[in-house]
């Protein structure tokens, strides 16, 4: 489906299942460089099994216009326009590292829309090197190589998707070859630059799911620590020999999460 | 710069890419799980495998997992997203073929072609409404000629059969994007040890896996590969590719592009194309060219080695006329080659011999260690005459402009001794120059 938020158009996937405002609805946020099709699986199980599911693109990211968001409480502002733009009141957020830090900042903002927070990969801080964040601000192909090699677990390293036929490590560089120039670094600039991670998990009302890779170095667990402790209802998941890349290293037990999360409360 | 990313090489992937010990058994080869169809945990679970809600597998024609071992294994070594097994490579070209064009469409092909592609394309496909133009591989004038309103693809071999034209993959690539059209290649005689296409441009790879891939002369099977870089959902593309940018009723109105931005094609090509074609290759056929995969580079660092010794024991033969090999000077594109295939032009090259059809014949009955048969790839040698069986259905005036005379041998060198090779070839040239 199309939306308009902030003067631009906006694109979110549906699982080809028409939008309902009736419906509960599960918004997908996703990380740097990427783009709604990194919760394929997983959103396109929620909209299959009576909620409206909501994989937005982000602005410049895939098919969304405008401009690539420079901070995260600007893209928490921006998720914020993307409910009244849907015109409902609450909804399920999860995020994915980058995607995870906006939702967690929207969460703290705007305790009254979000009825239940998923946060998968995230830390905070999120600093990036100052060798990625270099060769991303010269959109210089080794960015996305870093990217590919600190995003994926050893094991996963050599594959063994559960998707059939598929090459995590040439789909994830693809879709961050297909990032439009400078969107990678500013999107990494956001992450590194975002220190209110904490503070805003001392805001959070609403439950929240923390998933985090054991094998993460992109986020590394260590540095989620501090921001768990400061949720008031949480429940953390640690998966092991996972890396960053949670939705493709282990589609199946992040949906299964997730499901036992926001479906089995039946809230 | 500092940092370093990291990343396996080629004969790491080659060993290990997509597989990893059994979890059930702590098997380390690759299991043959030869069963049709996998049991579901639950129904909810069931539903979801239909609805690609999870990853897994439901029927082995759909998908197996010993298949995709082999489909993460080539999409690894050719640096594509993924790739889907076939029961042949003639099966790979048909399903990209039949993901991306109906009725009403165009192909615009090298006629540098091994016979069956050409026959798919020059003689079955026009009854299903698709239509080809041929052109010369070397003649990108005459590429950009035959693009019209209705092409949607471009086909070409990396290295023709069995004249060893050299696709300028880098040119034909931009030729094709120029105009929003793939290109896609049959790269089954360089295998990507030898030239990784997609590196080049190209957006589709298939290889029959029958040959340099398995090895051994014990299968059939190809593999399509998709490199992801395409953009079906361009502006000057996404009208030209309806199976994959608007809904297919064949699977709940799913919009392929819309589904995946890199992986529209082979979400198409296994939901619709294996599925109702249903030409899947079989677990056991995956497990035998992963066995031969596991030592291509090896294997193909000795077939060049070899098919380097042949051609300069050929090349001084009196009774060889010509040989079609792009590492000779004289090869139209030997200048081409060495930049594109720098690690060697293959083992499957042609020659003329000086002598009639007759002694051709002979030739080819007085060899003893190469084996007369339609295949090339083997670990063992193999010789052939295309004009009267491999290409046999092309006109004369085809087979001219392929570059296939009445005089001319294909071999394909294989991994003994070149000097056992060199004394049969020897031989069997001195008993042709004597009938």
């Amino acid at each position: 489906m199309e939306l308009e938020v902030a003067g631009q158009r906006v694109y979110a996937y549906t699982g080809t299942r028409a939008f309902s405002a009736t419906k509960p609805t599960v918004l997908f946020v996703h990380g740097a460089a990427q783009d709604h099709g990194v919760f394929a699986l997983q959103s396109r199980y929620f909209a299959w099994h009576g909620r409206n599911a909501v994989a937005v693109d982000l602005p410049a990211h895939g098919r969304s216009g405008g401009d690539a968001l420079p901070q995260v409480e600007a893209l928490a502002d921006w998720l914020h326009g993307v409910l009244d733009a849907l015109g409902i009141r609450e909804a399920d957020v999860v995020g994915h590292s980058m995607g995870a830090l906006a939702a967690l900042e929207y969460a703290a903002r705007h305790p009254e829309r979000v009825r239940r927070l998923a946060l998968l990969g995230p830390a905070a801080p999120m600093p990036v090197s100052d060798d990625l964040l270099d060769a991303a601000r010269r959109n210089d192909h080794v960015a996305y190589e870093l990217i590919n090699s600190w995003s994926f677990a050893a094991g996963s390293q050599l594959g063994g998707n559960r998707q059939p036929g598929l090459w995590m490590l040439g789909n994830a560089m693809r879709l961050i070859e297909r990032t439009r120039p400078g969107v990678l670094y500013t999107d990494l600039a956001a992450c590194n630059s975002y220190a209110n991670g904490n503070a805003a998990a001392a805001r959070v009302r609403c439950p929240t799911l923390v998933v985090i890779g054991a094998r993460d170095i992109m986020a590394p667990p260590r540095n989620a620590k501090a921001m768990i402790a400061a949720l008031a209802d949480v429940r953390t998941v640690t998966l092991p020999e996972t890396g960053h890349s949670l939705m493709a290293e282990r589609p199946d037990e992040v949906l299964d999460e997730l499901r036992s999360f926001l479906i089995t409360p039946a809230t | 710069m500092t940092t370093k990313p990291k990343s396996h090489g080629f004969d790491t992937l080659s060993l290990h890419a997509g597989a990893r010990p059994d979890p059930a058994t702590g098997a380390r080869a690759t299991p043959i799980y030869q069963t049709s169809s996998f049991v579901f945990p639950d129904t909810d679970y069931a539903a979801a495998l239909f609805n690609m809600e999870r990853g897994g597998h439901v029927y082995s024609r759909l998908s197996n997992p010993t298949c995709a071992v082999l489909e993460e294994r080539i999409a690894a070594l050719e640096g594509g997203i993924g790739a889907i097994a076939t029961a042949s490579g003639q099966a790979a070209l048909h399903l990209a073929i039949v993901t991306l064009l109906s009725a009403g469409s165009h192909i615009v092909s090298s006629r540098s072609l091994y016979g069956g592609s050409h026959n798919l394309l020059d003689y079955t496909l026009p009854r299903f409404g698709i239509e080809t133009t041929f052109v010369d591989p070397r003649d990108l004038d005459a590429w950009r000629d035959a693009i019209r309103p209705d092409t949607r693809l471009l086909f070409g071999e990396t290295l023709g059969n069995p004249g060893l034209e050299v696709l300028d993959v880098p040119r034909v690539a931009a030729l094709a994007h120029e105009h929003g059209l793939p290109l896609l290649v049959d790269s089954t005689f360089t295998t990507p040890w030898l030239m990784r296409p997609f590196e080049h441009g190209a957006d589709l790879v298939f290889h029959s896996a029958t040959k340099f891939l398995s090895g051994h002369g014990v299968v059939i099977g190809g593999v399509l590969v998709d490199s992801g870089q395409f953009d079906w959902n361009a502006a000057n593309v996404r009208e030209r590719f309806p199976t994959l940018t608007t809904p297919y009723a064949g699977f709940h109105d799913m919009v392929f592009a819309e589904e995946s931005t890199t992986g529209a094609f082979l979400l198409r090509a296994r939901r619709e194309g294996v599925r109702d074609f249903g030409a899947c290759m079989a677990p056991m056929t995956a497990f035998q060219i992963l066995q031969g995969i596991e030592t291509l580079p090896v294997r193909m660092a000795r077939h060049i080695d070899n098919a380097r010794a042949i051609v300069a024991f050929l090349r001084e033969h009196p009774f060889v006329a010509r040989i079609a090999y792009p590492e000779l000077p004289d090869h139209p594109d030997h200048v081409l080659a060495q930049r594109l295939l720098p690690r060697g032009c293959g083992a499957v090259f042609s020659f003329d011999l000086r002598g009639t059809r007759e002694q051709g014949r002979r030739f080819i009955e007085s060899l003893r260690l190469f084996s007369h048969l339609a295949n090339v790839g083997d670990a063992k040698s193999l010789v052939i005459h295309p004009a009267s069986t491999t290409h046999f259905r092309m006109s004369a005036d085809d087979l001219a402009r392929a570059g296939i005379g009445e005089g001319t041998i294909r071999l394909s060198i294989g991994l003994e001794d070149p000097a056992d090779l060199v004394e049969d070839l020897g031989r069997a040239l001195y008993a042709a120059s004597k009938a």
